[in-house]
């Protein structure tokens, strides 16, 4: 299989208009005879069945939770980046996309980040026509700040709830088009299979969460916006119903997975209190604008925070990087709170732990300063571990939260199936190895706001509007083969619970293949993981029917999927001998312990095709090209 | 394992929990003893516990609504001890921690209880009447694409700000299931207010609170009496102010807009 | 549905006209108060009289007469249609239920504030509206003419503990209702602002403690001064 790109010929600043022209377009009396599929209902795919829907497609928008609304995207807290340049601070959308480019470890396609950064400024006006109440100065125009080390102010905010904001946003465009009877929307409702007739995608299968009814849908494509895939560790800062099964099982019926390992792990997350923990929250990394992280300089000092003298603190991140400081990038600073707690100076009873000490901010610009920047993250804490940020510095440790891997997408977003595409976090396209801070919700807005339009009409243009019936014997069989698997699940009645398993595999998936990882972990992890899934397809327990609302059952199809991919992850791990970004090898480092890349391997995006159950995986090579930057070591010295 | 309390010891409780089957069968509460609840576990945690004690055991689990488990999706719900969300002001159930509670207590779980939410299952309840009313005109009509540059629209600060606190709303329906008359006036009035303060919600502003509030009244929610327990045990704190706004708007619009 | 019928067959609607014939009803409150207020005179109810034969007789007090009514008549059918369908909307009641704990007992119990508030109406109805307009009381002269001697009825009625205490049960009714209503039409009105609503509020807990006094002290005054001591 050779990886087409797709990537438009020219100048880089003049791909995506280029593009935008020579793609061909759906008649506007067509538009209506064509129906499109979006599953998951976040900012990519909410937005993308909104403005599908406005185009004229019929939209059939499908999401697990109760309401659209509900979809992980509403928990981003930060803020989101655009080339606005409002605050005249030398921003610009060349230097957007430099700083994702850099930021991603020079693991992305420079066409796409270029693209993203376009379009970033046209999202904002989106979101302002729709009513997003974005923070604002006192002259009515909107307020800006910098985020996760940026050097210019261009990351607009809504309180600590950007994502609630934005996302509100796109649901009330879903809503109107819903309302006017173009999008179908199917909450509660859970894709379980793809459906393809003559190589291309044009349908899916359904699981009703309420009713268990498996049906099947038939659509002209496919959109997957199903977000990331970080539950596979089990604890993470995702939704406890955020899962991989679409992308998985896109993926299984041919749909390249690309860079699986690369994994985000956020640096201000509050510690695991526990072994009953279900998830792990995260706090807004802007934290680190105020707060100083530090930890202990004695190995085994139990004495609380407040007894530790000045001088015996040890401010890892300002001693390591004065330029930087405690505003390093995310993975940077997550692998030193790592190995400061491996070296026996963590902090709390789990010994997980460094501090954010607020105490000289508040020194410096009083209570009442701190309190307005950081109120609600400061009352979230406390509300969470009991304690007052206030008068102790906070506890945090990394946790999962952002998975840069994805189905690999060419430059229309289109899978290596025809016709089904995806966008947003479960796709691999625009961060690398590693996402800057505000991006995210970027992402997810730009593919279904303005490039999915654009590109899958490209695609419609050039296919018959005929429809395909879902008695195609193609959807009978995915039908008879979701019912079987769930079959197959209810009849194992074993002795171990479905979360016991996935525990076990977040186990094995965050102490091998994390935050740091090497050859022979990332080897035993592949066995443990192989033994674990015979394991629990011999011995997991689901009581009940499918023909109700059964949530063991739900999690169980989910934690089947995660037991695969984690051992996908893991392979990916093994194969890349480099460490970038979101992925560190402990034997590729600098004498600094920094993350030391082989571009003159490595530069390359690594895409997975599934072979069958427990067949060596093949690996598909997209080399990345750069005409526009030049390859550095990323130095926050 | 305590996160942050070495001293806190490990509660046993007993639960009184809502089982129902399905939407069409009848429920009751059924009793459950639950042992060595570390205080520092969120009360979601504890009905996990509870759920695998009881898949263990061959019981069916407990269904209950969650999802990001951080306050702000607006899945969870449960009615605790007589109260929406819990005993803990502006908290939503997964934000509620066990340290809330005592060793011995016994907490009483239901789901949220009005007509247009039916139970589906033990403590899950379909609120999907609250997205029809969003659907009814909760939003600007904008295409994507063709707007105005976003500070072509000045907003004054103090007017964004407000707007905002409307805005924050997480659709969970903990305002319906406080309220003794099962009102759902909160939730409209969050969003109408929101936008009747924003210039770009202008256009529409008259059509869509008569809109709205007809599908509100449409799907069987009571009528407010002003009795304030819905903002009262609103996790986010949506003023009732809201809800004079609601009306202001709702009366003038009735009063002045064209529909007929 | 004509526009008019939707507005006020709609939750809003009709709780717009509870609140609009409440604040009315306050109205006619001052007015009753300040007029009985000559019960307090001590000229043997001379001026009382008077004043009872004006509201009696008068064409413009007779034609508000017809809109008092009116104003009962809707403010009680709109609260009952509302409350009967705030009753229905959960079919299935709280096992377990706190709702002291976040609000107002008042606020919650308007409908059994006001059904109190009917009964004590009636009954007060009956023993001096109706026996005024339609029974034979004494005749009295004062200043040359013969006067309905109201006067005596009230003094002889709170003389009775038990009638006492029926008023002054019902203006507690009454003082709870209002405390509730006052400040609650206007919200329901939308009228709030910043800058006014603590004002209304703290005029509507003043309004619901002063008003029901005022009436209740009538009863207590009669029966303390003759009966007592």
């Amino acid at each position: 299989m050779i990886l087409d790109s797709k990537i438009p010929e020219g100048p880089l600043a003049e791909k995506w208009d280029k593009h935008k022209f020579n793609v061909k377009l759906v008649n506007p009396a067509n538009k209506r005879k064509y129906d499109i599929i979006v599953v998951g209902t976040g900012l990519a795919g909410a937005s993308a069945a909104a403005t599908l829907a406005e185009l004229g497609y019929n939209v059939k928008a499908f999401c697990y939770q109760d309401s659209p609304r509900r979809a992980h995207s509403i928990a981003a807290q930060g803020g989101i980046n655009a080339a606005k340049n409002y605050q005249n601070d030398g921003d610009s959308v060349y230097r957007l996309f430099y700083d994702t480019i850099k930021g991603g470890d020079y693991r992305a396609r420079e066409a796409n980040v270029y693209r993203l950064a376009q379009v970033s400024v046209n999202i904002i006006d989106q979101c302002v026509a729709q009513g997003v109440p974005f923070a604002r100065e006192y002259g009515g125009l909107l307020a800006n700040r910098s985020f996760g080390g940026a050097q210019v102010s261009r990351t607009f905010y809504a309180r600590g709830q950007t994502g609630q904001q934005l996302l509100l946003g796109a649901y009330s465009a879903l809503n109107r088009q819903i309302a006017y009877g173009k999008v179908k929307m199917y909450p509660r409702t859970e894709m379980l299979d793809l459906v393809m007739v003559d190589g291309k995608a044009r349908g899916i299968v359904t699981r009703h969460l309420i009713t268990g009814k498996i049906e099947s849908h038939s659509a002209h494509a496919v959109i997957l916006a199903t977000g990331g895939y970080g539950n596979v560790f089990f604890l993470s800062t995702n939704a406890m119903g955020s899962n991989t099964t679409a992308i998985w099982r896109a993926h299984k019926k041919g749909a390249l997975f690309a860079n699986p390992c690369f994994t985000q792990i956020h640096p201000t997350c509050i510690p695991v209190s526990g072994g009953y923990q279900s998830k792990l929250t995260l706090m807004s990394e802007s934290l680190r604008n105020d707060g100083r992280v530090w930890v202990p300089k004695a190995v085994g000092d139990n004495r609380p925070a407040d007894q530790i003298p000045e001088d015996e603190r040890d401010y890892f991140l300002e001693r390591k990087y004065p330029s930087f400081g405690n505003l390093v990038p995310r993975d940077v600073a997550s692998r030193n709170a790592k190995l400061a707690c491996d070296e026996g100076r963590g902090v709390g009873t789990t010994k997980l732990a460094v501090y954010l000490d607020f105490a000289d901010a508040i020194k410096r610009e009083g209570l009442e300063k701190i309190s307005q920047k950081y109120g609600n993250l400061f009352d979230m804490y406390s509300k969470i571990t009991g304690e007052n940020p206030y008068e102790q510095p906070m506890r945090i440790y990394p946790a999962v939260h952002y998975t840069m891997g994805g189905l690999w997408v060419d430059y229309n977003l289109m899978t290596t199936v025809p016709g089904l595409y995806a966008t947003g976090e479960c796709n691999f396209s625009d961060h690398g190895a590693n996402r800057l801070g505000a991006s995210a919700l970027m992402q997810g807005l730009a593919d279904g706001y303005f490039v999915i339009p654009y590109t899958i009409g490209d695609y419609l243009a050039q296919n018959p509007t005929a429809r395909v019936e879902t008695s195609h014997p193609a959807f009978k069989e995915a039908e008879a083969n979701v019912q079987a698997d769930v079959n197959r699940l209810l009849s194992i009645n074993g002795t171990r619970t479905v979360d016991d398993f996935h525990k076990a595999l977040g186990h094995i998936m965050w102490d091998y293949c994390g935050m740091a990882r090497n050859a022979e972990g990332l080897q035993f992890a592949k066995q443990e993981i192989r033994k674990l899934r015979d394991e629990f397809w011999r011995d997991v327990k689901i009581l009940g029917t499918n023909e109700e609302l059964n949530v063991t059952l739900e999690k169980a199809g989910r934690v089947a999927d995660f037991l695969e991919l984690g051992e996908l992850m893991v392979e990916d791990a093994l194969n890349r001998n480099e460490s970038c970004g979101g992925h560190f090898r402990e034997e590729y480092q600098t004498p600094e312990n920094e993350a030391l890349r082989d571009d003159e391997n490595y530069t390359y995006v690594a895409a997975w095709e599934y072979t069958g159950p427990n067949q060596q995986p093949v690996l598909h090579k997209e080399e990345l090209k750069f005409e526009n930057v030049k390859l550095t070591q990323r130095s926050y010295k | 394992m305590a996160g942050n309390n070495p001293n806190s010891k490990p509660m046993n409780l007993t639960l009184k929990v809502w089982r129902q089957k399905n939407s069409k069968a009848a429920g009751n509460l059924e009793t459950y003893q639950i042992k060595d609840i570390s205080p520092e576990m969120s009360f979601l945690e504890m009905m996990d516990v509870l759920n695998e004690d009881l898949l263990l055991k061959g019981i069916d689990p407990v269904a209950f609504d969650h999802d990001c488990r951080e306050g702000i999706c607006g899945m969870c719900s449960l009615y605790i001890n007589g109260r929406a969300h819990g005993p803990e002001r502006g908290t939503t159930t997964c934000q509620l921690h066990m340290r809330k509670f005592s060793d011995g207590d016994t907490i009483t779980i239901e789901p949220w209880r009005a007509g247009p939410f039916p139970v589906l299952k033990d403590l899950c309840t379909d609120r999907s009447a609250l997205d029809r009313i969003q659907q009814a005109g909760g939003y600007i009509s904008v295409n994507t694409g063709g707007v105005p540059d976003a500070n072509e629209i000045p907003i004054p600060k103090t007017i964004a700000d407000k707007a905002f606190d409307a805005a924050t709303c997480i659709q969970c329906g903990a305002c319906v299931a406080a309220c003794k008359n099962g009102s759902a006036m909160l939730f409209t009035s969050a969003k109408v207010s929101q936008l009747a303060m924003l210039p770009q919600g202008q256009v529409e502003r008259k059509t869509r609170v008569e809109n709205m509030v007809a599908q509100m009244d449409k799907e069987g929610f009571g009528a407010c009496t002003n009795i304030g327990s819905c903002a009262a045990e609103c996790p986010v704190g949506i003023s009732l102010e809201n809800i004079a706004m609601l009306n202001r708007e709702y009366i003038g619009a009735s009063f002045t807009s064209e529909n007929v | 549905m004509s526009w008019f019928s939707k507005t006020f067959s709609s939750s809003i609607g009709r709780k717009l006209l509870v609140a609009v014939t409440g604040l009315f009803l306050c109205s006619f409150l001052v007015v009753h108060l300040v007029g009985n207020l000559q019960l307090f005179k001590g000229d043997g109810g001379a001026s009382f009289n008077i004043y009872s034969h004006f509201m009696a007789t008068n064409p413009l007090i007779r034609t508000m007469e017809i809109v008092l009514v009116l104003g009962f008549v809707f403010h009680i059918y709109e609260a009952l249609v509302l409350t009967r369908r705030n009753k229905s909307v959960r079919p299935v009641q709280y096992a377990y239920n706190r709702p002291q704990d976040n609000s107002n007992w008042s606020s919650r119990n308007m409908g059994l504030l006001g059904t109190v508030i009917l009964v004590f109406l009636i009954i007060h109805l009956y023993n001096f509206f109706w026996r005024a307009r339609f029974g034979e009381p004494n005749m009295i002269p004062i200043e040359g003419t013969d006067y309905d001697d109201l006067y005596s009825v009230v003094v002889q009625s709170f003389h009775l503990w038990w009638y006492v205490l029926i008023y002054v049960l019902g203006q507690i009714a009454l003082g709870y209702h209002l405390y509730h209503g006052f400040s609650s039409a206007f919200h329901t009105l939308g009228l709030n602002h910043k800058k006014y609503t603590p004002a209304i509020q703290k005029f509507g807990a003043f309004f619901s403690i002063v008003v029901p006094a005022g009436f209740a002290a009538m009863p207590l005054y009669f029966f303390i001064k003759d009966v007592v001591l």
